[in-house]
């Protein structure tokens, strides 16, 4: 037997555990959408029958469209935000040789691994230390902490991943810094910088604890969902709006993905684009 | 990361025009073109994180007078959580569940992440993209789903009595340790895979090659090479899941119930209903600390195991 055949040789077992595990990975959430278009206000089997009422009835809530609005502020502006920052700081790591780089890409990550609880707990303590209202503003400070590394790690396999030499030549032909990253630079790692700005919004869209610490009386579409959850009898509605949110997700994560697919997870061997 | 691309990293700048002084410094040094790039970042989260943490070092040694803050100096809160059972208790609890939820999700995603780094050969990209999608949407969902999946009239209570194997609901599934252990396992797969595969995939398949010739069988290819050579990305899943876990607040508070409560419950509490910011500051810096060196036992066991080993 060659060596070869057991690298490429398919493994039977593996695969089957392979699919059962994507299977477990999304069926808990797929049942929050079946049970959204199930006509019973108890959330269990049997299913009664189909509706859309569920559905109707969030679009006659006056407090569902204002926590949607600040949402999508909040991270409409985290995400722009984040994302210019992440291009500058991501372009900095894999270009230049910085003293001290891998305890500070360590710092920039560092958010992604603390409890956000204690990110939340500590603005918030400095916040009120300071005299600063909690408002939408206070709440995009806190999303802010947690998008930058999402942006950074987002555009850093980017800005590896393209010739440096293109930049030089631009540099060589006579173009200042300036226009070399906004004719060259940023047309090449656009992709990453589209990719950072869809994933940045998701996350601070779908961002609980820290606007939990950190809102003041306008909640964000997830508080709201957080205060409903009290109520028996606005789960129904509750699974609708997670259904419809989950689903937007999903869609501008994968769009982003896929957009920046050439150059994400450390350029995939195999699947070249 | 990018070291390829570092030796001749200073040669761009000598094509630029004639600059001003201060440009001509930049260009001139490269950790200072460097560092006033990373330096919006750096200065945010500086500011965004260390500001908020000294202060919060500082309430830990205060006391709450009313509405106000007593400002002298005190160890009463580290006292309070010395001598307390609860504290430490929910502490105790908070690193038992997580540490079997870490253990769990890091052996569960690793055949995972080994069926994608060594048998597809195809379509890669679009499996990882399956397996972290579910990561990028908002995990207070992701947990409200398994309330609806394990609740007392949920799916799979209500499916075992439509289909006549229980009587009644099982009452054990939500509201428990364990309902916990599943949920932040299941949340936190994304974490321990892309660690795992970025490791595995690393991976000189040339070594399992060499294993073979000289004779090892499967699992002792598996054992001497695979999965030494795979140990940095089990060390960081770990640590990626195990940390961030400890202090977790959703998942419960939605599924704990009084038995599955931890310590980011009762933090949260303290800044709410209980209305003892300086001991919540005090819970916290307690966490972290119980936290780091945790991690850092961890390491040093692991960087031991490896030297015996090798």
């Amino acid at each position: 037997m060659s060596s070869d055949s057991y690298i490429k040789r398919k493994n039977r077992p593996l695969q089957v555990y392979a699919v059962i595990f994507l299977i477990v990975l999304y069926v808990p959430v797929l049942f929050l959408p079946l049970f959204s278009f199930n006509d019973s206000l108890y959330v269990r089997f049997p299913l009664k029958g189909f509706t859309w009422q569920w559905y109707g009835e969030l679009f006659e809530r006056e407090p569902v469209w204002s926590a949607l609005m600040n949402s999508i502020k909040i991270g409409a502006a985290v995400s722009v935000l984040s994302t210019a920052m992440g291009v500058f700081a991501a372009k900095a790591i894999t270009r230049y040789r910085i003293p001290g780089r891998g305890p500070l890409v360590g710092f920039i990550m560092l958010p992604l691994v603390v409890p956000l609880i204690i990110f939340g707990v500590a603005l918030l303590v400095l916040l009120s230390q300071l005299g600063v209202p909690l408002s939408l503003y206070t709440v995009a400070l806190g999303h802010m902490i947690i998008c930058l590394p999402f942006a950074v790690a987002t555009l850093i396999p980017r800005f590896e991943g393209f010739d440096k030499s293109i930049e030089e030549a631009s540099a060589d032909l006579g173009e200042n810094a300036w226009w070399t990253f906004w004719r060259v630079t940023l047309p090449m790692v656009l992709p990453g910088v589209i990719a950072s700005l869809m994933l940045t919004f998701t996350v601070s869209f779908d961002e609980f604890i820290l606007a939990f610490f950190l809102s003041g009386t306008q909640p964000t579409l997830p508080m709201y969902i957080w205060g409903q959850l009290r109520f028996p009898q606005e789960f129904p509605s509750i699974l609708a709006l997670a259904s419809m949110i989950i689903a937007m997700s999903f869609i501008v994560v994968f769009i982003g993905m896929w957009i920046n697919r050439g150059a994400s997870f450390g350029a995939v061997k195999g699947d070249e684009t | 990361m990018s070291d390829q691309t570092l030796p001749n990293a200073d040669i761009p700048e000598r094509g630029a025009t004639r600059p001003g002084a201060i440009t001509r410094l930049l260009h001139k040094s490269e950790a200072l073109r460097g560092a006033s790039l990373l330096s919006p970042a750096l200065l945010f989260l500086g500011v965004a994180i260390l500001v908020p943490f000294g202060i919060l070092v500082v309430m830990s040694f205060w006391t709450p007078a009313g509405f106000d803050f007593d400002t002298t100096f005190t160890l009463d809160n580290y006292r309070e959580v010395m001598e307390r059972p609860i504290y430490g208790a929910l502490l105790e609890r908070s690193l038992w569940i997580s540490g079997i939820a870490t253990v769990a999700t890091v052996i569960l995603c690793y055949p995972m992440a080994y069926y994608v780094a060594f048998h597809v050969h195809r379509n890669k990209m679009m499996w990882i993209v399956l397996m972290t999608l579910p990561f990028w949407t908002s995990y207070l969902l992701r947990v409200f789903a398994w309330k609806v999946v394990l609740g007392y009239e949920g799916v799979i209570n209500s499916a075992l009595m439509t289909a006549g194997l229980i009587e009644a609901p099982l009452e054990f599934l939500l509201y428990s340790q364990e309902a916990v252990i599943i949920t932040l396992a299941h949340a936190w797969a994304a974490f321990a895979i892309l660690p795992l595969y970025v490791s595995l995939e690393k991976i000189d398949r040339s070594l399992l090659e060499a294993a073979t010739d000289l004779g090892d069988g499967p699992v002792m290819r598996f054992l001497r090479v695979t999965l030494p050579l795979s140990l940095p990305g089990v060390i960081s899943a770990s640590l990626l899941i195990f940390i961030p876990t400890t202090g977790d607040y959703i998942t419960p508070a939605l599924l704990g119930g009084p038995d599955g409560a931890m310590i980011g419950n009762l933090i949260q509490k303290q800044f709410g209903p209980i209305n003892d910011w300086p001991m919540g500051a005090t819970l916290s810096i307690v966490l972290m600390l119980l936290i780091a060196s945790i991690c850092a036992l961890f390491i040093l066991l692991i960087l031991f195991i490896r030297k015996r080993i090798a």
